[in-house]
């Protein structure tokens, strides 16, 4: 289900749902952020042209991007939630992901405030189905918990990157979002080790290795896919592979890659109800 | 020596060259806007986004010398996980180096020499630790760095390099401390807003100056 499907759906509900009003204005805002879409998909290459000031538009473009982050802590505050309340995660775990929903939750809250800082409005919460249809069990199944955990986590930081031109206008707001984007990457990392550990996917590096979803199901290919996908290894014009002798894997590890908005609302909405 | 409008179009028209030709700042010719080493030890960053990238072009000469010499002898007792991520960390942090250095061409800082005599590469602690010490500095310099960018493209790059840096130090703070909270720390990420550390570049060279030969000077470097 594509996110544009979702959104109708959701704006179809809305006379009959208590909480149709703020649905509706969350749509809203994923709509526009829809809209600028056309834009974000512009490569990145021409933005390189022009002068800083054309790009640094408006709080408009900035408030989209963070609360099109704020969907996706609200994703993971959600997911991280009921993790830890459903006794999935093994004793010798539990603090792993009682400090990364920890992060999360407090994630949700700075953004919220910083987008009211800016003047503008916070959009809810979606509400969340985290069996997508029935696909996975993550809350009775440790493997399952630990597979959509590493998806999550290795779609927040490259969606965080995808979002830093977007915010370069705002230093403050620039350099808060790179500073979660690092703990997300923290989290991925170790989330992506914990599974190696359990047995899940022996091998398993806290670093993406070419456009490798490992052992994680297919439905997730697309959190290493995308417009520039995770095997990249030409950067800034660069070809990598030409300037060192070390293999296309280690490259491609080397450099993490982001996604646009619908990349990622794409991943998001297979969890949105 | 400082020639701001010239950097500006000089960067303007390496932007451009990326673009369209895929060519990179080396292909611009070698001037008086090059970080020169001047006299004694120090070694001027250089200014603009030459200076930013230059900046990380050091934090990355550091680290691929730190785990470089980390494999060439490895500490007492490695096991066969440690080494893995460890030879993982140090290609990822040499081809780091090697990119910056290609992509500065003519503007690169000379080659630095590191100072580790305060380092036991004997010791798993003393090298772990000094790994978590860097990998944490690395990922608060390039936070630190973002707001100093005026280049979209090399705004992403940071981005890009940021995240693998902050996997790298979390998989090392597991190594120290496995299964814990640590690997995402509440001594590096803030526990009422869950941010990660940022460092200015002052705060970052104050620290990372001790393993640095030569003395950096970042004050060219721009402050906003």
């Amino acid at each position: 289900m594509s996110i544009f499907q979702i959104i109708q759906k959701l704006g179809e509900g809305k006379n009959t749902n208590s909480q149709g009003q703020s649905r509706r204005e969350s749509l809203s805002n994923l709509g526009k952020i829809g809209k600028d879409l056309a834009m974000a998909a512009v490569p990145l290459t021409i933005f390189a042209t022009l002068p800083k000031t054309s790009h640094a538009k408006s709080a408009s473009i900035i408030s989209d991007a963070l609360n099109f982050a704020l969907t996706l802590e609200y994703l993971e505050a959600s997911f991280y939630t009921q993790g830890v309340a459903s006794g999935v995660i093994p004793a010798a775990d539990l603090a792993i992901f009682t400090q990364i929903k920890k992060h999360e939750i407090s994630h949700v809250a700075f953004l919220q405030s910083t987008i009211t800082s800016l003047g503008e409005t916070p959009v809810t919460s979606p509400t969340f189905d985290f069996t997508a249809m029935g696909a996975f069990s993550p809350f009775s199944v440790y493997e399952e918990f630990l597979a959509l955990s590493q998806a999550f986590e290795d779609t927040g930081v490259r969606a965080y990157k995808g979002q830093a031109g977007n915010l370069i206008s705002n230093n403050g707001v620039l350099t808060a979002a790179l500073q979660i984007h690092s703990v997300e990457a923290r989290h991925a990392s170790e989330v992506r080790r914990l599974r190696s550990k359990n047995g899940f996917d022996t091998g398993n590096k806290g670093w993406i290795t070419g456009n490798s979803r490992g052992t994680l199901p297919a439905a997730t290919q697309a959190v290493y896919d995308g417009a520039t996908p995770e095997g990249n290894t030409i950067q800034g014009g660069v070809d990598i592979t030409t300037i060192t002798t070390f293999s296309v894997g280690a490259i491609s590890e080397a450099f993490d890659e982001p996604l646009t908005d619908t990349e990622t609302l794409a991943i998001a909405s297979l969890f949105i109800i | 020596m400082q020639r701001p409008v010239n950097r500006l179009s000089f960067l303007k028209y390496s932007g451009a060259a990326i673009a369209i030709a895929g060519l990179t700042i080396a292909g611009c010719k070698k001037d008086d806007d090059d970080p020169t080493p001047t006299p004694g030890n120090q070694v001027d960053l250089g200014s603009g986004d030459v200076g930013v990238l230059n900046y990380a072009y050091a934090l990355e000469q550091l680290e691929a010398a730190f785990y470089t010499q980390v494999i060439a002898t490895p500490y007492t007792g490695i096991t066969g996980a440690e080494s893995a991520i460890l030879n993982d960390i140090q290609k990822h942090e040499v081809i780091h180096r090697e990119f910056f250095k290609a992509a500065l061409g003519t503007s690169a800082i000379i080659d630095l020499t590191p100072n580790f005599t305060s380092i036991d590469f004997t010791s798993r602690a003393s090298v772990l630790g000094t790994a978590k010490a860097f990998e944490d500095l690395g990922v608060s310099a390039y936070n630190g760095a973002g707001k100093l960018i005026v280049d979209l493209g090399y705004l992403l790059l940071a981005g890009k390099i940021v995240s693998v840096e902050a996997r790298h130090a979390a998989a090392i703070r597991d190594l120290l401390n496995p299964n814990s909270a640590d690997f995402a720390g509440d001594d590096v990420v803030t526990v009422a807003d869950g941010l990660d550390v940022s460092r200015t570049p002052s705060q970052v060279l104050a620290i990372a100056g001790a393993y640095i030969t030569e003395n950096l000077d970042a004050s060219h470097l721009p402050t906003s």
